[in-house]
């Protein structure tokens, strides 16, 4: 009970500095569209042309899943920057000599920041109109899930990170490290089919990267006969669901090494 | 009443730092117990061990009758903690920061908003509560602190230097709430401080310096210690007046740049005497009472202020303060 109550305490926290923060839910949106306008007109002209042109490839429909699953990282790292914050603010002491285990509080901390990285996927919907794309409340319900379980993933990530930095400049400079190759080095903007072998391996190996693809399977139908569009695992085409259990599996291991990481060290 | 805090040789070491050396130390319930000290003397980390932040290396402590270190949670449940550096949500407004506070520590949601409320008005912050903490002036923020540290109702608040950079005005309110907390919640506090003043207001002192208690008693107690009164003369020729006071009184006076001073065991009877037939010209003279510098200085050689005077203290401090960032202590 007690530790119940620590959970949803260091979650609702977590929910209300994001609320009072006008800044972060707007500059949330800036990002993806940009991504949106640059790459939807600049790019997708050329993009349609490379994958064989015809009316059977919609670029935009592509990137799309992709932009969301982005925001989701995005949103989801930076929560890890919350626990830097803290240390650096002293909040972490009042919450270190809370009546609560270190264990609840890095799992609320995790159910915090995916929750909020989720919000943000959501609000990603609002473009919708914009790209085109008919999407049923199905749809929406099914990838809910599949966005929560990905920021989980990777705000357990964040935040085994965070507990093992003591300056907000090593974290930043570490989280761009990661932040871009994680985004690039899937199939967030592109294809991955035409990519060289040793890069598609590092896709492969990028848990994002199905994360990603269970988005896209969700939010789109792929053109028949078209290559390269979804990811595959030793030449087998990954469903949502196995997509969503190899993300599954990474958070699992990743809020496994939080907890302890977060444990240990405080 | 009984005893709420008992430490028998407790013992922290960070490497071979001894942080904390050997201390004993019995606190009454509802009694001011304070922590005299120069930085990096181990006061910190003797109120970290008996908050559950650190582990001691050997030793015992328990606090409400539990153990510090078999019975976190409990411990955690019977204290409140103001911190030496702020350690509020300053993103949150006031009464956010104390409604987490509540919840986390299990305030009854009967009581809470009629807690917090209360203690809001103890410390004088009802007015502002739903402004953002990052507005909140210095002494808006460490009674905030305060507010918090008692609003679950614990038996012991710890205040690890409590005036820290604030000034002199804001220091002397923040008492004055303090100690309206005390009468009306009948609390223990437990009190860490550098400023000799602020300790004078702890019903007994425990003196410490390089990690060990070298006294412990009442204010007044620790005053006697020193012996008497503290009378000054300033005056143009200081050689002839310590001899005069040599042969007159027997007294060994000795100078340094305000004047000439010695002690007798009563100054005011003391002064009468020593104007009425003094031979060498002086320019003024004062007579002081002891005050905890006095018995700081008697106990420790050095005064409290130059803190990191000597190496030795300086590494002291500094070896400490990493110790204490990098958490070190939880681990082993």
């Amino acid at each position: 009970m007690r530790e119940l109550r620590g959970l949803y305490i260091i979650w609702y926290r977590d929910l209300l500095r994001f609320w009072r923060n006008t800044g972060r839910l707007l500059s949330s949106f800036i990002m993806p569209l940009l991504f949106l306008v640059i790459f939807g007109s600049g790019i997708a002209s050329s993009m349609t042309g490379l994958m064989g042109g015809g009316g059977n490839f919609n670029y935009i429909e592509f990137m799309f899943p992709g932009i969301i699953g982005m925001v989701v990282l995005m949103a989801a790292i930076m929560s890890g920057v919350s626990i830097v914050w803290d240390r650096e603010f002293g909040f972490l002491k009042e919450v270190m000599v809370a009546p609560m285990s270190r264990t609840t509080v890095a799992i609320g901390r995790t159910l915090g920041g995916a929750t909020i990285a989720t919000i943000q996927g959501v609000l990603m919907l609002v473009f919708i109109p914009f790209v085109h794309i008919s999407v049923s409340i199905g749809q929406v319900l099914l990838i809910l899930p599949l966005m929560f379980i990905m920021a989980f993933a990777l705000t357990a990530m964040g935040i085994l990170i965070a507990s093992r930095i003591k300056s907000m400049e090593t974290f930043q400079v570490i989280m761009q490290l990661l932040l871009f190759p994680m985004i690039f080095i899937s199939p967030a903007m592109f294809p991955t089919e035409f990519l060289p072998s040793w890069l598609n391996g590092a896709v492969k190996i990028n848990p994002v990267s199905y994360a990603i693809d269970s988005l896209r399977q969700a939010l789109t139908t792929p053109p028949p006969g078209m290559p390269g569009f979804g990811m595959s695992l030793f030449g087998h085409p990954m469903s949502i669901a196995e997509d969503i259990a190899i993300v599954a599996l990474f958070a699992l291991i990743m809020v496994s090494l939080a907890v302890w990481s977060f444990g240990r060290q405080e | 009443m009984g005893k709420i805090i008992e430490v028998e040789h407790l013992v922290k070491k960070f490497g071979d730092l001894v942080a904390v050396d050997d201390v004993s130390f019995e606190v009454e319930e509802g009694e001011i117990f304070g922590f005299l000290g120069p930085n990096g003397a181990g006061k910190t980390t003797t109120i970290n061990i008996l908050c559950t932040l650190m582990k001691p290396t050997s030793g015992r402590a328990t606090l409400n009758g539990f153990n510090v270190v078999r019975q976190q949670n409990q411990i955690r449940h019977s204290i409140g903690v103001v911190f030496q550096d702020p350690s509020l949500d300053i993103v949150l407004t006031g009464v956010q920061n104390l409604y987490i506070h509540a919840y986390a520590y299990g305030v009854p949601a009967s009581v809470r908003k009629q807690r917090i409320e209360e203690v809001l008005r103890l410390v004088g912050l009802w007015d502002v509560r739903n402004k953002t903490v990052r507005d909140y002036s210095g002494g808006m923020r460490r009674r905030l602190e305060i507010a918090r540290g008692f609003l679950h109702f614990p038996k012991v608040l710890f205040l690890d230097e409590p005036s820290l950079g604030l000034d002199p005005q804001t220091r002397y309110a923040i008492w004055d709430y303090l100690l309206n907390v005390r009468k009306r919640e009948g609390i223990t506090l437990f009190l860490t401080t550098h400023y000799m003043d602020e300790a004078t207001v702890a019903h007994r002192i425990a003196i410490i310096d390089y990690g060990k208690i070298v006294a412990l008693d009442t204010p007044e107690a620790l005053k006697r210690m020193v012996g008497g009164d503290i009378i000054t003369l300033k005056t143009g020729n200081i050689d002839v007046a310590i001899a005069e006071i040599h042969d007159r009184f027997g007294i060994d006076a000795q100078w340094d740049r305000e004047g000439v001073f010695f002690e007798v065991p009563n100054g005011e009877e003391f002064m009468p005497l020593l104007v009425s037939n003094f031979k060498t010209e002086v320019h003024s003279i004062s007579l002081r009472r002891p005050t905890l510098d006095d018995v700081f200085l008697k106990l420790t050689g050095h005064e409290i202020r130059d803190e990191a005077g000597g190496d030795t203290a300086m590494r002291r401090q500094w070896a400490m303060r990493t110790a204490r960032s990098r958490g070190g202590g939880m681990s082993h």
